[in-house]
């Protein structure tokens, strides 16, 4: 076991554990990368990589710093039209995991990264939806990643861009979408998951050393936190291993 | 068959007029910087610009007093940051800029309505977000036949789209592989077309490879022949993106003296995409691709 690593390192790590062997991800760049390729390095070689730009079964042979690098391509196992991933892929049931982050994140998991204040006058303009709202909407489920503060996290968000478990007062059931949407949020400090029973996000799982005040302390809500807390391992030193050396050695998303 | 092949001031002066709605595709891949920088060397005005990634190119146009609108779905610097130009045109108004937001599968479903000749285009989507209300443009329709409630965004018809292949023959049927973005959709939406190529070959290297070309002749106004005509954006077997340019736009765009010296030097400073090269020593040979050559298949009966 490890002593030394950073938080990013931690949450990869995390998120890579989520993922099964053979199950197809939908993958955004930066940690998400780097959580799917380290499954694909352990427990999951057969994990299917899609990315928004159209390359399917991707292998990427350098860490790809855009979403439509052209090491996608080299390799794979289909390059087909962004017409194909939205519609034969995507809303066709085909995704079973989706990686999203944003600005804002709410107690009901619905994500910002549109505007910081008002849509017509934002005090801060944030790149918009790209294929961050259908993935919400489609992907069977969804994971969140993102460190933990309090600005990152109030009580609702000032723009909702990606569908949580509850918008505006009403449940991804009443709402008619297709996914289970984000069921974890994993952070840097513990892991928060959706209530079954009401949808809110609550804390499940502490990383060695968090406490729960900590994390509360984080969070723009009286954060809920589950009776019994897991413990989550720090990095084995494979996987830090393989993060530092094999999947991010010019330490662009890991620091 | 007469040839199109026209130099990119000529394709530019004859297809995008001012008010025009224009469309400059790719989705990282094949974006044609070059077509940007010669619509801002001729200082169109009013125009409707419209892709799903604004990407560096857009930033520019907006700062070079090209745009009155975007139409998009994200509006980022892809690994690196942000576009500033569009941040300050959005947050602080200077220049005015209107803006008309998806998301992208609603801007390829607005092309692939356009591209197929359709009023609108059907997606389930959009449930629970604020982006209709944002845009509200972004409608829904009941189904006629289950009765479920589907969102719907209505069709882009581009007056002109510019489409960067690696190669066409001259009479712009042209082939593309990587990343195929939403080129063929927007290409076929609209009512121009533009086809920027690194290579021209013969008509006789298309017939060889079919399946791979992606845009027809017969919807193609113009041909033109711009090697590089990407950079900073790439093409899958001739060049690699040049992400550093990508990080330094963070720079430059931030700030807008800076961003003016850029389109000083780069874009009003050059006659076109070959003298462009002249100002980078050394770019072809960092960024040149490694070969990866795929077998042929066997296309007979």
């Amino acid at each position: 076991m490890a002593s030394e690593y950073s938080p990013s390192e931690m949450m990869a790590a995390v998120a890579a554990r989520e993922l099964k062997d053979g199950e197809v991800t939908f993958v955004g760049i930066g940690l998400p990368n780097l959580a799917c390729n380290l499954a694909r390095a352990l427990q999951a070689p057969d994990l299917v990589l899609i990315y928004e730009s159209g390359a399917v079964g991707a292998v990427p042979e350098r860490l790809p710093v855009s979403i439509g690098d052209p090491s996608l391509v080299t390799g794979s196992l289909m390059v087909c039209s962004m017409a194909d991933v939205f519609q034969l892929f995507l809303q066709n049931g085909k995704i079973e995991v989706g990686f999203l982050g944003g600005a804002q994140i709410d107690q009901w998991g619905n994500i910002n990264t549109t505007t910081i204040g008002s849509y017509g006058k934002p005090k801060v303009r944030l790149p918009g939806s790209g294929g961050a709202a259908e993935i919400a909407v489609h992907a069977k489920r969804v994971l969140i990643i993102s460190r933990l503060h309090s600005r990152a996290f109030p009580a609702e968000v000032d723009f909702i861009t990606s569908p949580g478990q509850r918008c505006h007062g009403k449940t991804r059931e009443e709402l008619g979408m297709p996914g289970a949407g984000p069921i974890k949020i994993i952070t840097d400090r513990g892991i928060l998951e959706n209530d079954p029973e009401t949808g809110e996000m609550i804390l499940t799982a502490l990383y060695p050393g968090v406490t729960v005040d900590e994390v509360k302390a984080n969070v723009g809500w009286p954060l809920k936190a589950r009776d019994h807390l897991d413990l989550v391992a720090p990095p084995t030193t494979r996987e830090l291993q393989l993060l530092r050396e094999v999947l991010d050695p010019k330490n662009l998303f890991l620091g | 068959m007469h040839s199109k092949v026209v130099s990119m001031r000529d394709a530019i002066a004859a297809h995008v007029h001012d008010g025009d709605t224009v469309v400059i595709e790719g989705f990282t891949h094949l974006i044609c910087f070059a077509a940007g920088h010669e619509i801002i060397r001729q200082q169109r005005k009013d125009l409707t610009i419209a892709r799903l990634t604004p990407d560096l190119i857009y930033d520019q146009m907006i700062a070079a007093g090209c745009a009155k609108k975007l139409v998009f779905s994200w509006a980022g610097n892809p690994g690196a940051g942000s576009l500033h130009a569009f941040r300050r045109a959005v947050e602080k108004g200077t220049p005015a800029l209107e803006i008309e937001e998806y998301s992208h599968f609603g801007m390829v479903a607005r092309m692939s309505a356009g591209a197929a000749s359709l009023p609108f285009w059907v997606m389930r989507n959009y449930m629970g977000t604020d982006l209709p209300t944002a845009n509200p443009r972004i409608r829904t329709v009941t189904c006629p036949y289950t009765g479920e409630q589907l969102a719907t965004v209505p069709a882009l018809n581009p007056d002109v789209t510019v489409i960067h292949a690696q190669r066409a023959d001259e009479n712009g049927n042209a082939q593309v592989w990587g990343l195929l973005g939403v080129q063929k959709e927007a290409a076929f939406a609209s009512k121009r077309v533009i086809v920027v190529v690194e290579d021209l070959v013969d008509e006789s290297v298309i017939r060889a490879d079919p399946n791979r070309t992606l845009i027809p002749g017969m919807i193609v106004d113009a041909v033109v022949v711009e090697p590089w005509g990407c950079h900073p954006s790439y093409a899958q077997g001739y060049y690699d993106r040049d992400n550093d340019f990508y990080v330094a736009w963070e720079d430059i765009s931030r700030d807008p003296a800076k961003l003016q010296a850029y389109l000083d030097e780069f874009v009003y400073g050059v006659k076109d995409r070959a003298d462009y090269m002249t100002r980078m020593p050394g770019l072809a040979e960092r960024l040149k691709a490694k070969d990866h050559y795929c077998e042929g298949v066997n296309y007979g009966f």
